[in-house]
């Protein structure tokens, strides 16, 4: 036993010769020196790429195509640092076409520090929904343009608290889909005592709407969700209200709009429209949210 | 008797097999002796750990620290937005220069200003060609840009023209409209 101990005593303590400081994952928790005494927000001002240090693939292939990726990054470790925009350049050859595929090339190959949320790679799970190149798409369903002299912009889903680097805190966007009461409310039994039935008329009104996968790309694409996002809903939350309000086989229509019809909830939507032109699955929430207005309007 | 054969087999047959699993059941039963002397008991000879925060404090400390990520500076410059806040500019030139206007008016008398219609508009023929032009576009533009801006979001209210190519189009429809018609208001 003892000896067992210490042969597993020395294992540990050997264990960082044999690994390089980068690959040393630095958990959000133990050190004490770090600089906490800071309050208030860090300061938003970006560090703009030209001021930090470049990170490239080493020995590139003759008939390589390299391309640069700005990526804006933010270390909670260190709070009192300003954000930055870091450079890196990947040879197009060796990387998969979708800008996923870069980001996670960066970060096994270039910089395993950088951080950010990455699921099914297929589109479906909404956590790489991030600011590719000035538009919120999903890193995952995007294409790296070809064009490798043209430099790409990464960021995280605009006016969202960053986490750390491309990870925003969707908290309270989560908060707003449970207020709306996302789920089937109904009083009455089914009449088989099986299931509740529906048309397929009724059951067609809900296309365009059930395939929302709530990645927050449309709502943190509405500048009126930038100003207001702690009473206004956002587009994403408000197509999944009317998923529920369409829905024939809920019995709680009345209460679900009389919880919107106030000034903020649904009236700060100023038909910006960014939200459907944003939207990584072709969904369009600015009809569904027309769609509400007109019901709250004409009951 | 046979039992314990049994047993006495199938572990020669784990240490044969398996020796490590062997060894790891061995030396994890302490002897009763042992644990009678206290032999047993683990010790930790140094704390390995500084850390006297609340680690429940960590997530809040982190809270307080984060910064926005950029929003207006960063996002492409679209018909959608663009269009939008130019809607809204617009409207605060209208409805702010009538207010301003219209108070100036009111308070001429008092001031000893001239802003009746036959002195601004003596004022205004005095003007040359190009200044002339250059603040009739400055007044007509808004206006049409609004009014038509206006017309666009009447028919979105009714769910009608709401998707990306619609959009993209009326917006640029209105856009090249309301340059016409400054023009030719400005030249009118």
């Amino acid at each position: 036993m003892a000896a067992l101990r210490s042969t597993s005593r020395l294992f540990a303590s050997s264990r960082p010769l044999f690994r390089p400081a980068v690959f040393a994952r630095s958990y959000a928790t133990v050190e004490r020196d770090n600089p906490t005494t800071a309050t208030g927000y860090a300061n938003p001002k970006t560090i703009p790429a030209t001021q930090t240090s470049d990170v490239a693939e080493q020995k590139p292939s003759p008939d390589a195509r390299m391309k640069t990726f700005h990526v804006y990054r933010w270390n909670p470790d260190q709070p009192t640092e300003k954000p930055k925009m870091q450079s890196y350049q990947l040879d197009l050859n060796k990387t998969g076409p979708m800008m996923l595929d870069a980001l996670i090339r960066i970060k096994n190959e270039l910089d395993p520090t950088l951080t950010f949320r990455r699921s099914c790679r297929e589109g479906i799970c909404g956590s790489c929904a991030m600011n590719i190149d000035g538009v919120n798409t999903l890193a995952c369903l995007c294409r790296i343009p070809t064009e490798t002299t043209q430099q790409s912009r990464i960021y995280p889903l605009p006016h969202m608290y960053v986490v750390k680097d491309l990870v925003p805190d969707l908290t309270h966007f989560y908060k707003q889909y449970k207020s709306i009461k996302p789920y089937l409310q109904r009083d009455t039994p089914a009449e088989d005592g099986l299931e509740f039935r529906q048309s397929p008329e009724d059951r067609k009104k809900l296309d365009g709407l059930y395939e929302c996968i709530l990645c927050a790309c449309c709502s943190t694409s509405c500048p009126s969700y930038w100003w207001n996002s702690e009473e206004y809903l956002g587009p994403a939350i408000l197509l999944q209200s009317y998923r529920w309000l369409a829905d024939s086989r809920d019995e709680r229509k009345a209460e679900r709009k009389a919880a919107l019809d106030n000034s903020m909830s649904v009236y700060r939507c100023h038909t910006i429209l960014n939200c459907s032109r944003t939207c990584p699955k072709g969904l369009n929430p600015a009809l569904a949210i027309a769609q509400i207005k007109k019901e709250l309007a004409a009951p | 008797m046979f039992s314990q054969k049994l047993a006495q087999q199938s572990l020669r047959r784990l240490a044969v097999q398996q020796p490590y699993a062997m060894r790891w059941s061995m030396t994890n039963a302490a002897s009763p002796a042992a644990v009678a002397l206290g032999n047993n008991v683990q010790k930790r000879q140094a704390a390995t750990s500084s850390n006297t925060s609340d680690p429940t404090q960590i997530l809040a400390q982190q809270r307080k620290n984060r910064p926005v990520s950029p929003h207006l500076s960063i996002y492409r410059p679209q018909i959608t937005w663009i269009g939008s806040s130019a809607h809204r500019v617009t409207g605060l030139i209208l409805s702010g220069g009538l207010y301003l206007y219209s108070t100036a008016y009111l308070a001429a008398p008092v001031l000893g200003w001239h802003l009746e219609t036959a002195s601004v508009a003596a004022a205004f023929g005095a003007l040359p060609l190009v200044a002339k032009v250059g603040l009739k576009s400055l007044m007509a533009f808004p206006f049409v840009y609004h009014c038509m801006n206006g017309v666009r979001h009447l028919v979105w209210d009714l769910g009608r023209g709401i998707t990306n190519k619609q959009v993209i189009k009326s917006g640029w429809t209105v856009v090249g409209l309301s340059v016409l018609s400054t023009l030719v208001l400005a030249f009118l």
